[in-house]
């Protein structure tokens, strides 16, 4: 049913010296938006190009719909892009540039007017046909750039930074937008980024990469509750974190004596698989999912650390606590801001903070 | 994208070839003991001894010499005024005025050799390197006049501004800061203004007397008068020295 | 900032002064220069135009039209027409050698553009004369290319091809390639390579390519180049007089033999200004369509 639309198989590419991208493999399901996520260099881009053409790979195969396309030259594959700078042509109308795939493949001109029209009013553009690039601004651009490519209704829509060039307002709402006409057009959309937040709001799927290797692949979701290494805890959304090593194991759960907090008590956490007595385990702690409070006995919680507050950060719809747990380890904790009745935390006050030992993410490095 | 293009490489290199060949030729053949043939008779330095003894030669040399070096400091200290002038105080016209200074760059050069001809032989003021060296200052003005200005539309312009805040006067926040950062683009367009003087055919070719010959009018009359392999040799110096001199300026740049 | 801080001492003469004026006087000497020894031998040139050749070779000033209608004569209007047709024939050599040269180095990485730069400039850098000469060792009945024909055994006569349009035609082309290629490559070198993707990702061949977004958007300086090629070409003097014969004049070397051989000014000068009044028109042309082109591109 939902077979692979794309899949890229052990494929890697060097770019002079460095590995660019190292021995990849994903399947990508039809009609799924799915988001390429990695810092710079991370080889999320080569792999954009490798599957639109512009590259090839050194090693390894790409398949489109099941067919191999090594040696397909771009203008050959049913795959389109949607360049980061947009790549207008200047010299084209608005109606021009959108026809222009068309009429590279020759789509008798009364087809071409009624699709051209067909993919502005997809994107919200109506009534522009006859601008020029230069007369739009960066949000009506993209916005042309991407009926461009729907317009010729590839098998796979890549998407390159697509929202990068955006202000904030601009982003969020474009977010929204870009899903409800990916699922409006059921195509697959392939989508490398290196803002977290849009791969998270937007995909079905995100594959974390780093330094030319796939890191983790998996929904929204499992990426953030569930990170299989300490980069990619850290590299979406913010994360604390504890190193130690285990001291005793009692069926699932373990306690962890932390490294840089050799007077507190040690951790109770969930056991990594496969770890045992001595074995290095690194706990990861979501802001958001610490429990802050100034009173010395609180129940429900399997483990508590001492802090001192050193800044407390308003930020319009939450409050940033940063807490100095020792000389050398210092903790960040999310507080929604409920309203008037909220206690606020002052720099300097002592606190506590507690959590679930199934909150915390154990990971054996 | 030229991995997927060999001929546009071989197009390139094809072309390159087109640009050099003439002159290696002429300077493979500036050794060749035949005089009116272009077969091979052998290796020989005699054109090349020929020249060292050509008095006219030497006097055509120092001729140019002198014409460049005079006109090219005319040009410049009148162009680099005219920069500063031009940028500094915006003024109604401003395009018009520049525009018309640019003039002598667009039309083509043996209207202002003919011209200027005129003029001289009007005024009774009679043809030699006084009228040459008048000649190509003018021409120079214009050249020396779009590479300073370039420069100096580029410039900050806070940056004088900041000297007068602490306390310069407008002349030497001139002198200390933007004449310094002008100084490439100044010494780029004196190399070529003496360069395009050294070269300049035909206004001098109009403006030149009798006694007056610079260089390219020496060798334009060598042709005239029948092909020798002497002009072949007295080309290859030619080339060697604008390389030379190309090679100098360049790495002066660099610096 | 600390608003009751005392403001440091500054003395009394200073205030912010604006740029004086006087600086624009620094356009005077200039202007002085070019307007009497550019200006005025013009102008000059404009008012003999309208005289009459005395009989010894001077002017006399008796004012008449003649000149100008004598232009009309048809061996007059061949050499025009012939300067025309070489020059353009030249332009056009020009753009189709100077094209792939200029695409091919604007898309090299930047540190082997400024190799590739020099060596198409250096040939530029030596005197015209030389450069002109070799061609005529070359091309000449005993010359290289005829030796080199002769030996390969491919003709059986030597081919006269100097003193020909053809010879002029080479040597200007030789003379005025770096001319094309320059502008060329900088229009190429503006032009966004993703466009050029863009392209190819839609579904266009390379030809399509290049007809479709290379060419439309290198527009302004593939003409740049045309007219930087197109105006010496069309004064051209050197290059016909030592490369052409009697039967190949130019409008350049009509101008020399009415100046200096037949010594009828007021018509050499009508002549000049003929020439000049077409650079200036084609310029104007190209101006208008600049600046329309560059009106476009900003969103009218």
């Amino acid at each position: 049913m939902a077979e692979s639309s794309v899949e890229l198989r052990d494929v890697s590419k060097r770019h002079g010296d460095t590995c660019a991208v190292d021995r990849v493999s994903l399947g990508i399901r039809r009609g799924e938006f799915f988001a390429i996520l990695g810092p710079s260099g991370s080889g999320k881009t080569t792999i954009l190009r490798m599957l639109a053409g512009f590259e090839s790979p050194d090693a390894g195969d790409i398949l489109i719909d099941g067919r191999s396309v090594r040696g397909v030259p771009p203008n050959q594959r049913p795959v389109n892009l949607v360049f980061q700078t947009y790549a207008l042509f200047p010299h084209l109308t608005v109606a021009g540039n959108i026809a222009f795939g068309l009429e590279m493949r020759r789509v008798p001109r009364a087809d071409i007017a009624a699709r051209v029209e067909e993919a502005l009013d997809m994107v919200r553009l109506q009534g522009k046909q006859d601008r020029l690039p230069a007369q739009l601004s960066g949000g009506e651009q993209q916005r042309v750039a991407l009926a461009r490519a729907l317009v010729n209704r590839p098998a796979v829509l890549l998407l390159d930074e697509p929202l990068g060039a955006l202000d904030q307002q601009l982003r969020m709402d474009m977010q929204v937008e870009l899903k409800t006409i990916q699922e409006r057009v059921g195509l697959t959309f392939i989508c490398v980024t290196h803002h977290q937040e849009e791969a998270l709001t937007m995909s079905d799927r995100v594959a974390v990469m780093r330094q030319g290797r796939l890191l983790q692949v998996g929904s929204p979701r499992d990426i953030y509750e569930a990170p299989q290494s300490a980069f990619v805890a850290n590299f979406i959304g913010r994360s604390n974190s504890l190193t130690g090593r285990i001291e005793t194991v009692s069926g699932l759960r373990c306690t962890v004596r932390a490294v840089d907090l050799p007077a507190a008590a040690p951790v109770v956490a969930t056991c990594p698989a496969g770890a045992g007595i001595g074995s290095p385990a690194t706990l990861m702690l979501r802001p958001e999912r610490l429990h802050l409070s100034a009173d010395v006995q609180v129940d429900g919680y399997d483990n508590m650390l001492p802090a001192r507050v050193s800044k407390a950060i308003y930020n319009g719809s939450e409050t940033q606590y940063l807490l100095a747990l020792s000389d050398r380890l210092s903790w960040q904790v999310l507080v929604p801001n409920a309203g008037n009745g909220q206690k606020r935390f002052q720099p300097g006050e002592s606190v506590f903070l507690r959590w679930r030992a199934d909150e915390a993410v154990v990971l054996s490095e | 994208m030229s991995r997927k293009h060999p001929w546009l490489l071989g197009a390139s290199v094809a072309n390159l070839l087109f640009l050099y060949a003439p002159i290696v030729v002429l300077m493979v053949f500036s050794f060749n003991a035949s005089r009116l043939s272009a077969g091979w008779q052998g290796l020989t330095l005699q054109w090349y001894r020929l020249l060292l003894e050509d008095e006219a030669l030497r006097l055509s040399v120092q001729n140019s010499l002198v014409v460049a070096v005079v006109s090219t400091v005319i040009a410049t200290g009148l162009g680099v005024c005219a920069a500063v002038g031009l940028e500094r105080h915006p003024f109604r016209g401003r395009e018009v005025v520049e525009g018309a200074m640019l003039l002598p760059l667009v039309i083509p050069e043996i209207m202002m050799g003919v011209s200027l001809m005129l003029f001289f032989l009007l005024v009774k003021l009679p043809l030699s390197l006084i009228t040459v060296t008048i000649g190509h200052a003018a021409f120079n003005v214009p050249i020396v006049l779009v590479i300073v200005r370039a420069r100096l539309r580029k410039l900050d312009p806070s940056l004088e501004e900041a000297a007068r805040d602490l306390g310069a006067t407008p002349w030497r926040a001139f002198r200390r800061v933007t004449l310094p950062l002008l100084m490439p683009a100044i010494v780029g367009s004196v190399l070529l203004a003496f360069t395009i003087s050294l070269d300049d055919f035909i206004v001098t070719f109009f403006t030149a007397g009798p006694g007056s010959t610079t260089l390219p009018l020496y060798v334009y009359s060598m042709v005239k008068s029948g092909v020798t392999p002497a002009i072949n040799a007295l080309s290859a110096i030619l080339v060697l020295v604008s390389m030379s001199l190309i090679g100098a300026s360049l790495a002066l740049q660099r610096r | 900032m600390n608003p009751d801080a005392v403001p440091p001492d500054r003395p009394e003469s200073f205030r912010a002064a604006p740029v004086p004026r006087r600086s624009s006087l620094l356009l005077l000497p200039a202007l002085a220069w070019l307007g009497l020894f550019f200006f005025v031998p013009l102008a000059l040139m404009l008012a003999i135009s309208f005289a009459s050749r005395g009989t010894y070779g001077g002017v006399v000033w008796t004012l008449s039209l003649a000149n100008y209608a004598n232009v009309l004569d048809p061996l007059y209007l061949k050499v025009f027409l012939r300067s025309v047709l070489l020059a353009s024939v030249t332009t056009a050599l020009c753009l189709a050698l100077g094209f792939p040269i200029a695409y091919y180095i604007a898309r090299l990485p930047a540190r082997r553009q400024g190799i590739w730069l020099l060596l198409v400039m250096i040939p530029f850098w030596t005197n015209f004369l030389v450069r002109t000469y070799a061609w005529i060792f070359i091309l000449r009945t005993e010359g290289l290319m005829n030796q080199v024909l002769a030996g390969l055994g491919l003709i059986g006569s030597p081919v006269d091809v100097l003193y020909t349009e053809t010879a002029i035609v080479i040597g200007l082309v030789y003379g005025y390639l770096p001319f094309m290629i320059l502008p060329l490559y900088a229009a190429v070198e503006r032009l966004p390579p993703s466009l050029v993707e863009a392209a190819w990702d839609l579904y266009a061949s390379r030809w399509a390519v290049l007809w479709r977004v290379t060419v439309p958007l290198t527009k302004p300086g593939l003409v740049a180049g045309c007219i930087l090629v197109f105006i010496p070409s069309l004064g051209a003097f050197i290059t016909p007089d030592l490369m052409g014969g009697a039967r190949t004049m130019m409008i350049g070397n009509l101008i020399q033999h009415e100046f200096l051989v037949a010594r009828d000014w007021p018509f050499g000068s009508a002549i000049s200004l003929l020439l000049m009044a077409s650079v200036l028109l084609g310029l104007a042309i190209y101006l208008r369509a600049e600046g329309a082109g560059k009106r476009l591109a900003a969103g009218g």
